[in-house]
């Protein structure tokens, strides 16, 4: 794990800075305003179950909102610009040219009548001017960046001849082909073996320092924040509940909800572990279309107050930039030694 | 795997394929023309009024119509073989010679009517997927299973009524202007007057079957992931469109359109009829009025032998435009 | 260090199933509240089909248009020896009456005097016997002969199939042309030759059907009970097939009448009956002069065509949510 900081990370000027974010769908609104920041060369991960609205997230930075999606508030700043409100062709030369995105499905993320190369070439000359031959030789470097055996071989075949955790690659490859600042992964690994799993987000990061880019992680797999991210933030139900860096958020999480995620138990110390009983399980489920009444959390929580149905609770920012949404546990004695971990 | 590779596997596959079926269309033809009663030299005898039992027979050993059925259809496959498809005594002329001088007129006619009732279709198609729920759509919907709906051979009369009669801009029926000594340019353009009312009164139904075809698989194929890719990209949306959509949305449509040749050839003999256009429908029809069944079973025949080898070319074709098909899985 | 069992935790599972947001939802669902009784998220019970039929109907205006011009279409043709008893071929006026002109023949005369309405009336039963007695027949071959081949499977299914391709192969009209040629032109043999071209399709579709649905459990539960083959097949398998053969069904009724008209605007239908057709072959020569003859029984056939697709498509759409009828 060493070698992960081998640059520093997370301390760079800021390169991503989303403020306030809400996206609403007609009357509905599955971001509820979401703020933080990605500073130039480091891995953000943003942590929710399905529905939490991690994924708008993302597809806001690249102006790609599903139909009937809009950004109702807030602004997304990219080197210092605003983007939400670019013109169509501005917008389209930022996607794909200074951020990048891979998504969750590799096997229908990839058009299945086009080559590989065609592909990569498509997004390559979009964005630069290459001609045919340079842009399938920088092709073929790409395939080899990420690790394709036998890039001139595998250049002219179709999505159907390769694997999930090839096809993956592949669609690294075309996010990465004009050199983003950004790279967006949104689920990189969820559909992919879990051996295959450790070795995309290898190369994910491997990129990130080669190409000294920011990568901004969209999961719900604990295990990859724990391992790749520098800073993550924790949604639920279109709002942020938690930021901190990984090892203060292990150790000592603050918010109940990232509590149940981590299964920690009430009391910090208590070395629980999930051999010596059942899996901790949150109960409930996800409610993030509900009312905009009180905490999104209350009626799953183990500690609610009367006072939590009432107002949302505010973000409280703690030494170190780190953050949570949970004035109950903040006003126990116990828990403020522990905040600055 | 190189696409030629690809496509001649697919070609071999469906060549193999296609012989049964083939041998199925002959054995059938020749049963079905056991079945016809009477016989050609019955309709010439009547219509020469003083045939004698005597003549009749005659004339019919001179045609091989009074040997027993066993050894007729040995004797028809023997000339098949030979690419004979019996005598027509009514023409005075061979089946086979009589169907390669209708032929162009009929490929002509039914092969402008789906190159443009696939144009049409299509365009009208993605129109309608564009603006999906929206008036466009939904006028235009209704259209099409308008179009779906009317009989060709009536709208070829309306047409000729508003174009021919009406209007005077168009003739009403004919192949070329009778008489006509133009050449070069000129008689093209003068044949492609009298081809717009046949080509336009066939295709009206294709059309509507391929603008709801390619409405549907283009709002389909809109919604894929890889479209959420070459968005992610920067592509335009026009480059998304044809480069991305489009080509994957026109893979259904390949199969469906070779299925449609067939039906392209059967509704030709009503078109060819209204419009009196010189090809093998109407040859058909007056094959059927003369109880000339010889001619009749031969168009069965050769106009079934042309649908397998039109489906023949849509599989190999389908073959170059998915490139799943016909190649090796890798992951499966 | 996080805590080594982290890496076993998962949020709610997220694989995009193949179902789509129906699997995620459910999955978000096995965690079980606490504080309030879980209300388990599995699909309400469907409605019953009449209900949904009705609802569906309901809103689709469409296919409430259709229904109707269909209704209307049918009593027409069921009441016309009432409507106009005696024969719609008999002359009984002036010729060339144009319509609106004469009240007593509302849609005017054809070029012998006979009475327009009349003959579109008698060919509205024609048009709807033809359209479903050879529904009716295409239907039992085609069901008949694909259940056998999806069913049984191997060899019977290789020759059923051949042979079912041998006949899709041959150009529809043509074949039928050739059909109508041989026998004599009727009601009855104009439906069975347009049974013999239309049960192919029907075959393949229902074919398919019986492949899927053979392997499915209450079949095996039966098979393991020692039903019979036959009992399997008509009262196991046949009533969950029914529904994409019931939308077929309404588009091959509509077929069926186009093939019927075309058949006897050629001349080649039956001579003694009146039929939306044979006005239209009757009135070709008057173009110039009565062009309504041939416009009428022309917008009646597109109308009863027109309501019956309307009807396949919200039928469509209530059995058969997911798939798309491919013509």
């Amino acid at each position: 794990m060493s070698e992960h900081f081998i640059l520093p990370r997370g301390d760079g000027p800021s390169l991503l800075a989303v403020d306030d974010l809400r996206v609403a769908f007609g009357e509905k609104q599955p971001v509820k305003g979401i703020s933080f920041e990605i500073n130039e060369g480091e891995t953000l991960a943003i942590v929710g179950e399905s529905g939490s609205g991690k994924s708008l997230t993302a597809l806001s930075i690249m102006g790609l909102l599903p139909a009937g999606g809009t950004i109702a508030h807030g602004s997304i700043q990219f080197e210092g610009r605003e983007i939400t409100t670019l013109a169509p062709r501005e917008a389209r030369a930022l996607r794909g040219g200074s951020i990048g995105m891979i998504f969750q499905e590799p096997m229908t993320c990839l058009n299945p009548v086009m080559t590989i190369g065609a592909q990569i070439i498509e997004a390559l000359r979009q964005h630069q001017s290459l001609s045919r031959k340079a842009a399938r030789a920088r092709a073929l470097e790409l395939l080899d960046l990420v690790r394709i055996p036998d890039p001139h071989r595998r250049i002219d075949d179709f999505p159907y001849q390769l694997s999930g955790g090839m096809r993956q690659r592949v669609m690294i490859a075309v996010a990465v082909a004009c050199s983003p600042r950004l790279l967006i992964a949104d689920e990189p690994t969820t559909a992919l073996d879990v051996t295959i799993q450790a070795q995309v987000l290898d190369l994910i990061d491997r990129l990130r320092r080669e190409l000294s880019m920011a990568v901004l992680l969209i999961t719900h797999d604990l295990g990859v924040v724990s391992q790749w991210a520098d800073r993550v933030v924790v949604m639920y139900a279109g709002r942020k509940v938690e930021q901190a860096r990984p090892d203060a958020m292990f150790g000592n999480p603050l918010h109940p909800y990232t509590r149940g995620l981590l299964n920690a138990s009430p009391r910090l110390g208590d070395s629980y572990n999930y051999i010596d009983g059942p899996l901790y399980e949150i109960p409930g489920s996800i409610s993030s279309l509900a009312g905009d009444r009180g905490c999104a959390f209350a009626p799953r929580c183990a500690h609610v107050r009367a006072g939590c149905r009432d107002a949302v609770p505010a973000l409280a920012t703690l030494s170190h930039g780190r953050q949570v949404a949970c004035p109950v546990l903040l006003s126990e004695e116990n828990r403020v030694t522990a905040v600055d971990l | 795997m190189t696409s030629v590779s690809r496509a001649a596997r697919t070609a071999w596959r469906t060549g193999l394929h296609a012989v049964p079926t083939a041998l199925g269309v002959v054995v059938l033809s020749f049963l079905l023309l056991q079945l016809a009663p009477g016989d050609a030299v019955d309709v010439l005898a009547g219509e020469a009024g003083s045939a004698t039992a005597e003549t009749m027979a005659e004339m019919r050993a001179h045609y091989g119509l009074d040997k027993p059925v066993g050894q007729r259809l040995v004797s028809y496959l023997a000339d098949l073989a030979h690419g004979n498809l019996g005598f027509s005594p009514r023409y005075n002329m061979p089946v086979t010679q009589l169907i390669w001088d209708r032929l162009p007129g009929s490929l002509m006619l039914a092969g402008s009517a789906l190159v443009l009732a696939l144009i049409v279709g299509v365009a009208l198609g993605v129109l309608m997927a564009a603006r999906e729920g929206k008036a466009t759509d939904r006028v235009l919907s209704v259209l099409s299973l308008i179009f779906y709906s009317v009989p060709a051979f009536w709208i070829g009369l309306m047409l000729i009524v508003l174009f021919s009669i009406k209007l005077g801009w168009l003739p009403s029926g004919g192949s070329q202007t009778i008489g006509s000594s133009a050449t070069g340019i000129a008689a093209v353009l003068d044949q492609l007057r009298y081809m717009i009312l046949p080509t336009v009164s066939l295709s009206l139904f294709y059309i509507a079957i391929y603008a709801r075809l390619s409405r549907i698989s283009m709002i389909e194929a809109k919604g894929q992931d890889y479209v959420r890719t070459a968005r992610a990209k920067g592509l335009g949306e026009t480059h998304i469109l044809f480069r991305h959509v489009l080509r994957n949305a026109l893979i259904p449509l390949t199969t469906v359109a070779g299925m449609h040749v067939g039906g392209m050839l059967g509704g030709s003999v009503v078109i060819e009829t209204v419009y009196g256009w010189p090809g093998l429908g109407r040859l058909a029809y007056e094959a059927v009025m003369g109880r000339d069944f010889a001619v009749l079973l031969g168009i069965l025949l050769f106009s079934s032998l042309l649908v397998i080898v039109a489906n023949a070319v849509v599989d190999v074709l389908h073959g170059i435009i998915d490139p799943r098909v016909g190649g090796n899985d890798a992951t499966k | 260090m996080p805590p080594s069992n982290v890496r076993a935790l998962r949020l709610a599972p997220e694989r995009v199933p193949a179902e789509g947001r129906a699997a995620e939802i459910v999955s978000l669902a096995d965690w079980p509240s606490v504080e309030q009784p879980v209300v388990p998220l599995v699909p309400k019970s469907a409605p019953s089909r009449a209900r949904r039929l009705l609802s569906v109907i309901g809103h689709n205006p469409l296919a409430v248009s259709g229904g109707a011009i269909l209704l209307f279409v049918a009593l027409m043709g069921l009441t016309s020896p009432l409507l106009y008893p005696g024969d719609p071929l008999a002359i009984v006026a002036e010729p060339f009456i144009w319509p609106g002109t004469d009240a007593a023949h509302p849609l005017g005369t054809d070029s012998l005097g006979r009475d327009m309405l009349a003959g579109i009336v008698h060919g509205a039963a024609v048009s709807l016997q033809v359209g479903v007695f050879a529904t009716f027949l295409g239907l039992l071959i085609g069901v008949s002969v694909g259940a056998v081949a999806g069913y049984f499977g191997g060899w019977t299914d290789v020759v059923l199939s051949r042979v079912t391709e041998v006949f899709q192969t041959l150009p529809n009209f043509v074949m039928l042309v050739v059909v109508v040629a041989i026998a004599q032109p009727s009601i009855a043999t104009l439906s069975v030759a347009i049974a013999i071209v239309t049960w192919p399709g029907v075959a393949r579709l229902s074919r398919a059907e019986f492949r899927t649905l053979r392997e499915k459990d209450f079949v095996l539960a039966a098979r393991s009970l020692g039903f019979g083959h036959v009992r399997i097949i008509v009262s196991e398998i046949l009533p969950s097939a029914l529904p994409p053969i019931i939308v077929t069904a309404s588009v091959m009724v509509a077929s069926a009448i186009l093939m019927e008209s075309a058949l006897s605007f050629m001349g080649l239908g039956d001579p003694n009956v009146v039929s939306w057709g044979s006005m239209i072959g009757a009135g070709r020569e008057y173009l110039r002069t009565a062009w309504y003859m041939c416009a009428l029984p022309g917008f009646a056939i597109m109308l009863t065509v027109l309501a019956l697709n309307l009807l396949g498509d919200a039928l469509n759409e209530i059995l058969n949510p997911r798939r798309q009828v491919r013509r």
